[in-house]
């Protein structure tokens, strides 16, 4: 992919990036949202909508708590919407290289927060005596650093993702070995069984809610077997 | 203690810039200096002024550590920006800070992370597994999503900017403290709608294949249930797509 192709996805990334913690925090960053837009730049909303499906199963075993670690899922799910529609939704071994290229880019990508976090930290520090002081331009100063570092940081991880793993992804679907029709169903089965496992846990906890679980299931699997 | 009124344009600059308020977030005052960052327009209005002794003093206070749900955070940027602007005893608005960080967090966290955003995300899910289209799941999840999400910031400003010192029984209406059992019960039942819908419809085949990755999420689910750890899924789910990845391409 040449520079002027990546750099839609980047300048997407960078946004999903922004939105995951910083600005506005309006959910653009959810993988079925920025997979779907990824796809949808490289002309194949449908194949960013399917990887988005299955990064979206996953990110439902993680929740943005405070200060705790988590997967970066904003420029993932726009790296995997952009890989996937690249390689080809129909080619076998696609969908199993995207996600794994998706699941990389958020566990990075999940580290360089905290590494930017630590960078703000460092400024606040540098800056302390001024906001002690009350200045506005220090309050102000110190907010609009961080937005634009994260913003910066959501456009690099993308642009260097994408370029990586497009290239990569193509030469793996190549040589991929296993049948689509099995690489595919296991990759979407995982996926399913990481969402009903979580979800299960979250929505179950301590309530009686459990009997709901399964009531939907059953509408769940009874409209499955209608299809 | 004066009354002050709190004119429009500013109360939106201040609701507009809570969209911002994690923009610094830091692992030394965390929120702390994204709260005088929203709180900053209204403190112009103290004696003295944009720049004055008081507004400064005010700003520096309100952008020392502190910790809450960033859309939750409404709550605590109106309530203490009234406070600041009803002059009240700097000591007194040091410990209203730090007694409105634990509550604003927690039913925050359980509200929209464990509950809202979940809940929507499965809607989008099961809008898919019924046959809906990119633009349609796309759009269904954004605008549900977010009508929850900026009227709960605007709520939360708009009580912290009319009750101040008082604002903790907002915290306590029937209405915040029973919307995590609502969508917990909702959540649990579309869990169950939405999964196997999604999966079946993104395997695409039907017959066998879907029947067998089905059953896969069910036990793969049981499994995984019983895990008592949080988000150790997806590292799981990376680690067996590693394996089938090295030995697809190896193979």
């Amino acid at each position: 992919m040449s520079f002027l192709e990546v750099l839609p996805i980047a300048l997407l990334g960078a946004v999903c990036g922004l939105d995951f913690v910083s600005f506005p925090q309006a959910m653009i960053s959810r993988p079925i949202v920025g997979a779907t837009a990824g796809g949808a730049i490289l002309g194949s909303p449908s194949a960013g909508l399917l990887i988005g499906v299955v990064l979206e199963l996953l990110a439902l075993d993680t929740r943005p708590f405070g200060a705790s670690r988590y997967p970066e899922w904003g420029t993932a799910g726009v790296t995997g919407g952009a890989v996937f529609a690249s390689v080809g939704a129909g080619r076998p071994g696609g969908l199993a290289v995207a996600a794994f290229v998706s699941l990389v880019t958020a566990m990075l990508s999940g580290s360089s927060m905290v590494l930017l976090r630590k960078l703000i930290g460092a400024r606040a520090a540098v800056t302390r005596e001024l906001i002690e002081a009350g200045s506005e331009r220090a309050v102000v100063g110190l907010q609009l650093f961080g937005l634009t570092a994260d913003l910066l940081r959501g456009f690099i991880l993308t642009l260097l993702a994408v370029a990586l793993a497009v290239p990569l992804a193509r030469g793996m679907v190549e040589i991929w070995g296993l049948p689509a029709t099995f690489s595919n169903a296991a990759v979407i089965g995982l996926a399913g069984a990481v969402a009903g496992g979580s979800l299960w846990k979250f929505f179950t906890a301590g309530t009686r809610t459990g009997w709901l679980f399964l009531a939907g299931l059953v509408i769940g699997l009874g409209f499955v077997a209608v299809q | 203690m004066t009354r002050i009124h709190v004119p429009f344009m500013t109360r939106l600059v201040t609701w507009l810039r809570l969209f911002a308020v994690q923009g610094s977030w830091n692992y030394e005052i965390l929120l702390g200096n994204g709260i005088g960052f929203c709180a900053e327009p209204a403190l112009r209005l103290l004696p003295g002024g944009r720049g004055g002794d008081k507004y400064r003093r005010a700003l520096a206070r309100q952008s020392r550590y502190f910790n809450a749900h960033p859309y939750l955070a409404a709550v605590a940027v109106g309530a203490l920006t009234r406070a600041e602007l009803e002059e009240v005893d700097p000591a007194k608005i040091e410990r209203f800070r730090t007694a409105l960080a634990g509550p604003l967090g927690s039913v925050g966290d359980r509200l929209v992370w464990s509950g809202w955003l979940p809940l929507c995300s499965l809607l989008a899910l099961g809008a898919y597994g019924v046959g809906g289209s990119a633009g349609l799941v796309v759009a269904l999840f954004l605008i549900v999503y977010n009508v929850g999400h900026v009227a709960l910031r605007a709520w939360g400003l708009k009580v912290g900017f009319s009750q101040g010192t008082e604002v903790a029984k907002s915290l306590s209406t029937p209405l915040l403290r029973r919307s995590p059992e609502w969508i917990d019960r909702a959540g649990a039942l579309l869990a169950g709608i939405a999964v196997p819908t999604a999966v079946e419809r993104a395997v695409g085949i039907g017959g066998e294949v879907s029947a067998v990755a089905i059953g896969a999420v069910l036990i793969g689910g049981v499994v995984l249930a019983r895990i008592p750890n949080t988000s150790v899924g997806w590292r799981l789910a990376l680690g067996i797509l590693s394996i089938i990845v090295l030995y697809a391409v190896l193979a």
